[in-house]
């Protein structure tokens, strides 16, 4: 059995179908990655996995246990974390407390005792920020640690909302275009970030439009084109299918022949 | 060695409660002193609940009716020692607010705002108008607290505007070191990341409900024991502090000094409490001048007026 599965899911908005009968599965460890042209219905998607939008049919299964239309907090519990397409940073915290505010789970307790500064509140909140330093380590954002987040360059920002979704240690990660806006070197770094987080054990959904990355580090690719899935299969699988040719890499090739001439 | 702003902030506020009394030119001046640090204590609430998780209330002066009433009408109707009744006015703000703010605070924005600018209404018409226990719009006294008559027989004999000055000192003191170290805490940090993004909040597994509702019950406690400690040393209280007016006046603090600070805070309760004062030489132009100033401070001081003049400071420092 899959760690996530995802079956017959849909939704509509006004009477127009976003996201229609969509169906795939991750495991533990896998990278997943789902293209597919703007407006294909990929961000939706994410967000009725993640719970910020409720299904309007299907079901999502985390672990065994259906998990359809419960709330982000819930899902957070069972261990599944996200980023944003559209950043959704703490602007007025610091990058440091961005991270610790990721370690929620780990470092919530009684409000009395954190009125109060009692010592079970100080130890919650130290091993919050061991954690979080941990991480900004990692991202190489350990610098800029007490530099309010509003403060910071896009690319910057991107890597913090990978970091702040790490900090939840979660079994599956749900990556919107983590890669949107940044250079090539910074590309570079969040493929390798991605890969590393995957090969620990973890199933990583990815959203983005960098179809080289996408390619390189996916195990499994699903193309959606109008709500619905069009195909899916491993990488060179589906870079030779023809709907997704015409729907998808297709269009691609055709802007980079505009773009020649 | 750098302070912490926590540090920072109660030294400053201890030292300027120390201080002042030495400049005052007359006795009056600590009655208006404490009703500073009376403003201090309940705009200190609204930092939690708007500053930090960024929810805005225009009906806590319900919550300070609340805290007035129950210190009037303990020792009268339950034969409770004035004392008690400030704890049993917080229990019940905590319980009414926790009621009140699980249907409420689904709201947003100025929806929220309208909900408990009702709120207030409401308990200000039941303090107007169940006479018979309130007294109605006329008010009630209030018996004396007691704690003075404790420390004059413990060999320290004070005033009452003087005691009250202290008193109330100390309790604003207490208040601002729990909310700063809520500001630093796993909660704060909850209510500070809901502020920032909502949905970002949620799938980092904060419950956003159940911490909006801490939140809310805190800063109506903190609303309440304020609302008891003016009853107390006024020893009369009217239906007028549940008003509107009140519930706008604290709001009006809060984000003028700089709700997201609680030096911001208590300074902005300060200045708003001092300025009409120090404005009636203005006569009939005192309203006008009071509006004006602070039409001028949230143009161009939007963070309110602490927030912003340090941001200055320490644009110059870098």
């Amino acid at each position: 059995m899959s760690l996530l599965s995802v079956s017959g899911l849909g939704i509509e908005f006004g009477g127009v179908r976003a996201v229609h009968d969509v169906s795939f599965s991750a495991d533990p460890g896998e990278i997943v990655s789902v293209i597919g042209p703007n407006g294909a219905g990929k961000t939706t998607l994410f967000n009725m996995i993640s719970g910020v939008y409720l299904p309007g049919s299907g079901s999502i299964t985390l672990a065994g246990e259906d998990v359809t239309g419960m709330s982000p907090h819930r899902l957070a519990e069972r261990g599944l974390s996200r980023t944003f397409q559209n950043l959704q940073i703490f602007q007025q915290m610091t990058v440091l407390e961005n991270v610790i505010a990721g370690h929620h789970l780990h470092e919530r307790g009684s409000v009395f005792a954190d009125m109060l500064h009692l010592p079970s509140s100080r130890r919650r909140s130290k091993a919050a920020e061991v954690g979080a330093m941990a991480l900004l380590e990692r991202l190489g954002l350990a610098r800029a640690a007490l530099q309010e987040a509003g403060s910071l360059s896009y690319g910057t920002l991107k890597r913090l909302e990978i970091a702040r979704a790490l900090a939840l240690k979660p079994k599956v990660l749900l990556l919107d275009e983590p890669a949107a806006g940044c250079n090539a070197v910074e590309t570079e770094e969040i493929d390798r970030l991605i890969a590393e987080v995957a090969a620990e054990g973890v199933a990583v959904l990815l959203v983005e439009h960098d179809m080289k990355l996408v390619m390189r580090i996916s195990s499994h690719i699903v193309v959606l084109d109008h709500g619905e899935k069009i195909a899916e299969g491993d990488p060179a699988a589906v870079s030779r299918d023809p709907r997704v040719v015409e729907a998808y890499l297709g269009a691609h090739a055709k802007e980079a022949a505009h773009a020649d001439g | 060695m750098r302070l912490s702003t926590k540090s920072a902030t109660l030294l400053v506020l201890a030292l300027l409660i120390v201080a002042t009394p030495f400049f005052f030119p007359s006795a009056y001046y600590y009655r208006v002193g404490a009703l500073v640090f009376v403003n201090g204590i309940a705009v200190t609430g609204l930092v939690i609940l708007t500053g930090y998780a960024g929810q805005i209330s225009l009906g806590h002066a319900g919550f300070a009716g609340i805290g007035a009433y129950a210190s009037a009408l303990g020792p009268t109707h339950l034969s409770l020692p004035p004392s008690l009744s400030v704890l049993l006015g917080a229990a019940l703000s905590a319980l009414i607010a926790f009621l009140v703010g699980r249907p409420i605070l689904r709201l947003k924005g100025y929806y929220l705002a309208v909900a408990t600018l009702g709120f207030g209404i409401l308990v200000s018409m039941v303090l107007a108008n169940e006479s018979g226990i309130t007294g109605g719009p006329d008010g009630v006294q209030v018996a004396e607290l007691g704690l003075r008559d404790l420390l004059a027989s413990l060999g320290l004999k004070l005033k009452a505007p003087v005691f009250w000055y202290a008193f109330s000192g100390v309790v604003l003191l207490v208040g601002a070191w729990l909310a700063l170290n809520l500001y630093d805490s796993p909660t704060g940090r909850a209510l500070r990341a809901l502020h920032g993004s909502e949905v970002a909040a949620k799938t980092v597994g904060v419950d956003v409900p159940r911490v909006t509702l801490q939140a809310f019950v805190i800063s109506a406690v903190y609303a309440s024991v304020a609302g008891s400690l003016l009853a107390l040393q006024n020893r009369f209280v009217t239906p007028d502090i549940a008003g509107y007016m009140y519930s706008i006046e604290l709001v009006t603090m809060a984000v003028f000094g700089g709700a997201g600070s609680v030096f911001g805070a208590i300074f902005g309760a300060g200045i708003l409490t001092l300025l009409p004062q120090a404005l009636t030489f203005l006569a009939e132009y005192e309203q006008l001048m009071l509006g004006l100033i602070m039409v001028l401070v949230m143009i161009f001081m939007r963070e309110g007026l602490v927030p912003s003049a340090l941001r200055l400071i320490r644009g110059r420092g870098a």
